[in-house]
């Protein structure tokens, strides 16, 4: 069983372990001292102590021998035919892992959509396209998509793949890295290769997006990830860019799903779609109401954007979720991002903060939102935003 | 239909910071509570059940106090309780969580397993998909309605991002639950009564027969080797005056920006 | 938290009734009291939770507490919605009769649906020429063959219109005046029996309160509740346990309007400084809270007392009732204040507390009735002492 262990004839009690230990695990009486019950063996004091008084106790892990895989991969998710737009943002960030491997990209797609979308993935940065072109992986159930997926993996050995944070890839994912008995980061906001030990450095919230950690799949293989859809940029287009596409005919029983699709309803939202909007404006507990949303929409179209809400909001019955942007809705990264009433709590930032401008209108000049916005206006939102509106009319 | 249902105990993480002097995470006197994504698991497995019949079991993973949640769902109408708990299981990732856990609820026995679709402390929605696998059933995840369960079988509606999907499986099965799915219902003074004297075993690695290389530290192929506080974005300006006046400003600003 | 020396089963409950408050009642009470509405879904949601089985003993489906428990609830309540507050506490005054007074079979039949929630009660004395003087009432109870013909009306009943169960007092023999009236069980939808129209009141405006009209409505004689002629000593009684039921309400209003205050004085600032900061406030703060704890101890100094199965509770059940619905009336107006100009705009919560506030004076007793009370029992323990 693993513990951290003080070698006591090197400790000196200088205490920089306490202040490293996220977990106020340790404390000094004369020399470290570890709480085992608060200790998660993350680690963080060993890396801290200058004396390397600090151990975590060998732990003997049944890896992967790691030098067989090679590659980075990147799940290119289609929906209806369509290739995701967060695909591309995955091949962005790919190539450029790739590149520091000095390894080769390669995008994985199934379903038959088609010789033109597979070449966009090529011009898109992927030096291979990996293409399961079978009607019966068209349409997405997590038996099937694992199943491949699995079965290219362990046929392959790529030491990367990486996913599409999306409801299709945080289902079959997972699954898919259990299958393969790996590792797998969820949500990372960072990517970055530790060229020295050859590892992919995943860097992710947690404690909704309260505290930020740096995770290693030190000894395991294929390194899993996913990545939410507008956190990274799209990869610029390279018109006419060469790669190969290798079509991939996958076991019959990997074809084969449990659960069986009776039928799919689509719910349209009525304005813009949120995750692709350029502007949204948001409304808050500030609203005080339903109909007040009314305002909120007005002065999105006369913007051209979308309309957002605050988890207050969309609890409190007054717009549907689907509106909902926050850790639990939907994360965004517009040109600019109008929030009206809102009291920017962490969950609500976490999904809107990387907005390239955030305007802010709140009674409360305490408000946390302030602290992020580029402009704030501390103000009453049910003067203010008509004021907007008559100004933007006025613009012609 | 005999349910488990899969909770976990988590902090209330509006709550956790980093104390900016000791760089550390400041836990001291923060509630745990039942991840609210696991309230809606607890409550669709009650509802089940009165439209079913059967039980409906509680499981968690977690140090003693994690009894604490379980008694919450006991309270709320759980039939019975089960706390696994050992030293041993510290450390491990959603990969060794998912495994101890489908040792447990095998040695359980089910039709269903129900979880919450993320727990809001890790927020990584791993572990019941990775469940699923490790217990060889298939699983919906994201179910917003449970349709029907009839001849061995469950329909139930997946939330996708444009809209829903009916779904059919076999039992036995897996779902994971979102929000969408039903409003839980307060506990009753009866059920908290019932709760308070309700004995909760405790189980083992050894109880549930897991291969003790596969929890744990050394079960878990992902490390956290750093934990910081996230950068924040600095504030901007503010903008003062009449709302006609901070209009102005603003728009001003926005289409000199190039942003509208 | 202070602590009350309340039971582990005794702190369920409030904590219980103190959630339902903050997530239930909270975000809905300004829209029962702007809609007039009646609380059903609340209704529905306590019934879930057994809060309506605190009262009750457990043979008929209760949780076999007492006054102090009810006390407890109702206080929890009252902090965030006294109309809400009044609904719940109306049942049990409309079930204490029974549980007083009944037979095996009255109990067995109507405790039970009140203990669940599934059914509401409500307590009918006052009428429009008998309010303080009780015994001036003039609806009639004939006997005839089988039971009994009511006729009359009652005004201002709370759950009129709502409850099922009514606990009705009559005159069944004006000649023997103070004697002369009699309780019965009354059941919602018997013919004969109807309702007035609804009224529009200053405050507790979720609580529905209405006229109830009876005209030749017969009632079986296995309802009459204890024996003829002992109408006024079931209201007595009644009143006498649930006074401090009142008392609790109001410690609940006051307690809400001192949280309310207390936040906003720290928050608002004024001359470059939280008004909190300022002495005025603080004293204003620091005596609101202080007749909140006086006003709270003696509530559970009298729910005990009645408990514990003390028989002579009349005095201090109705100081209990008197003290806290002042306490009430003087900590929501002094929280008004401290809002100063956003305590009057209906957007915050306070000015619906001091509407709420006023009625805990004037029912189930006015505070004048309770002096009378109180000097009355002064007087006869003088005299019993001589």
């Amino acid at each position: 069983m693993a513990r951290i262990k003080v070698i006591e004839e090197k400790c000196t009690g200088c205490g920089a372990c306490v202040d490293a230990c996220p977990f106020g695990a340790i404390r000094v009486e004369e020399m470290a001292v570890i709480d085992e019950e608060k200790c998660t063996l993350c680690g963080a004091c060993v890396e801290a102590c200058p004396l390397g008084a600090l151990e975590l106790e060998e732990v003997v892990r049944t890896g992967m021998d790691t030098s067989k895989y090679r590659g980075v991969w990147v799940f290119a998710e289609q929906r209806h035919g369509k290739v995701s737009g967060v695909a591309y943002e995955l091949l962005n960030a790919g190539r450029r892992l790739a590149d520091d491997l000095g390894e080769k990209l390669t995008a994985v797609v199934f379903g038959p959509i088609g010789e033109d979308a597979v070449r966009e993935l090529i011009y898109r940065g992927a030096d291979r396209v990996l293409w399961a072109d079978d009607e019966r992986l068209a349409q997405f159930h997590d038996d099937t998509y694992a199943g491949v997926l699995a079965e290219m993996a362990q046929a392959e050995r790529p030491e990367i793949i990486l996913c599409g944070a999306t409801s299709i890839g945080r289902s079959f994912f997972p699954k898919a890295a259990a299958k393969l008995g790996t590792g797998l980061t969820a949500d990372c906001t960072g990517l970055e290769i530790d060229k020295e030990r050859r590892l992919l450095v995943q860097t992710r919230p947690a404690f909704g997006g309260n505290i930020m950690a740096t995770i290693l799949t030190p000894d395991h293989r294929p390194q899993m990830a996913t990545v939410r859809h507008k956190v990274m940029k799209e990869a610029p287009r390279q018109e006419g860019r060469e790669g190969e596409v290798v079509k991939w005919s996958p076991r019959p029983e990997n074809l084969a799903s449990r659960t069986t699709l009776v039928e799919f309803v689509e719910e349209v939202e009525e304005t813009v779609n949120l995750a692709d909007a350029d502007i949204i404006v948001s409304g808050g507990r500030g609203l005080g109401g339903p109909e007040n949303f009314a305002l909120i929409r007005e002065l999105a179209m006369l913007l051209g954007g979308a309309v957002g809400a605050s988890r207050a909001a969309v609890d409190a019955g007054w717009i549907p979720y689907s509106h909902q942007v926050g850790q639990t809705g939907r994360t965004v990264s517009p040109k600019l991002y109008i929030a009206c009433g809102i009291s920017g709590a962490i969950q609500h930032l976490v999904g809107m903060q990387s907005s390239d401008v955030i305007v802010a209108i709140n009674k409360d000049p305490e408000a946390p939102i302030f602290k992020v916005a580029t402009f704030g206006i501390v103000g009453d939102l049910f003067e203010v935003v008509p004021a907007l509106i008559e100004r933007l009319k006025r613009r012609g | 239909m005999d349910i488990v249902v899969c909770i976990k105990q988590v902090p209330e993480t509006t709550e956790v910071k980093i104390d900016p002097q000791t760089k550390t995470l400041v836990r001291e006197g923060i509630p745990g509570i039942v991840n609210p994504f696991d309230m809606y698991a607890i409550e669709e497995g009650l509802r089940l059940k009165e439209r079913y019949g059967g039980k409906v079991k509680v499981l968690t993973m977690g140090p003693p106090q994690a009894e604490d949640a379980l008694r919450e769902a006991l309270a709320m109408g759980a039939d019975e309780a089960v706390l696994l708990s050992d030293k041993a299981l510290a450390g491990s990732d959603t990969l060794a969580t998912s495994y101890a856990l489908s040792m447990a609820v095998r040695k359980l026995g089910y039709d269903l397993v129900i979880c919450g679709k993320q727990a809001i402390d890790g927020d990584t929605a791993q572990v019941g998909p990775e469940m699923a696998e490790h217990l060889g059933v298939p699983f919906v995840a994201w179910v917003r309605k449970v349709e029907e369960v009839s001849d061995g079988k469950i329909k139930v509606q997946r939330l996708m991002d444009d809209g829903y999907e009916v779904l059919e499986m076999p039992l036995p099965a897996l779902i994971t639950v979102v929000k969408e799915i039903n409003e839980p219902r307060l506990p009753s003074l009866r059920g908290k009564m019932r709760a308070r004297k309700a004995q909760i075993p405790v189980w083992t690695v050894e109880d549930i027969g897991a291969d003790p290389s596969r929890v744990g530290l050394e079960g878990s192929p992902t490390q956290v080797v750093r934990v910081f506080t996230p950068e924040r974005r600095a504030g901007g300006e503010i903008l003062q005056g009449e709302p006609e006046e901070v209009a102005d400003k603003l728009v001003e600003k926005l289409e000199a920006m190039g942003v509208i | 938290m202070p602590n009350y020396f309340l039971t582990e089963e005794q702190m369920m409950i409030r904590d219980l009734a103190r959630q339902i408050a903050e997530e239930k009642v909270k975000p809905v009470r300004a829209e029962l009291d702007e809609k007039e509405e009646f609380p059903w879904e609340i209704v529905r949601i306590l019934a879930q939770a057994d809060l309506f089985r605190v009262w009750v003993p457990e043979e008929y489906g209760g949780l076999g507490g007492g006054t102090l428990e009810l006390c407890l609830a109702t206080e929890e309540l009252s902090r965030a919605c006294a109309g809400v507050a009044v609904t719940y506490a109306g049942s049990a005054l409309g079930g204490t009769p029974i549980l007083l007074f009944g037979n095996e079979e009255q109990k067995r039949k109507y405790l039970p649906p009140l203990a669940s929630g599934e059914k509401l009660a409500a307590f009918a004395l006052t009428e429009p020429d008998a309010g303080s003087d009780a015994a001036a009432i003039s609806t009639t109870a004939k006997k005839v063959d089988g039971g009994y013909v009511l006729n009359g009306t009652k005004q201002w009943i709370t759950n009129g219109g709502e409850a099922e169960i009514y606990v009705v007092i009559a005159m069944t023999d004006k000649t023997k005046g103070a004697r002369g009236a009699s309780a019965f069980i009354v059941e919602k939808g018997w013919e004969g029996f109807g309702f007035g129209k609804k009224e529009r009141k200053m405050g507790i405006r979720a609580s529905a309160t209405r006229e109830l009209i009876f005209q030749d409505c017969f009632v079986p004689k296995e309802n009459l509740l204890g024996r003829e002629g002992m109408g006024f000593i079931v209201a007595m009684r009644t009143f006498d346990r649930t006074r401090p039921g009142i008392g609790a309400q109001s410690v609940g209003i006051a307690q809400g309007a001192l949280d309310e205050a207390l936040a906003y004085a720290h928050q608002r600032h004024q001359f470059g400084r939280p008004i909190s900061s300022f002495q005025a406030i603080q004293h204003m703060l620091a005596d609101m809270a202080t007749q909140i704890e006086a006003a709270r101890a003696l509530v559970y100094y009298a729910a005990r007392l009645i408990d514990s199965g003390e028989k002579d509770i009349s005095k201090i059940s109705a100081m209990a009732k008197l003290f806290a619905s002042d306490v009430a009336m003087r900590v929501t107006t002094d929280a008004v204040q401290i809002f100063g100009g956003y305590g009057y705009m209906r957007e915050y919560p306070v000015e619906k507390m001091m509407r709420d506030a006023k009625i805990t004076q004037i029912y189930e007793g006015t505070n004048q009735i309770m002096r009378n009370i109180i000097a009355g029992e002064l007087i006869k323990e003088l005299a019993s002492r001589r």
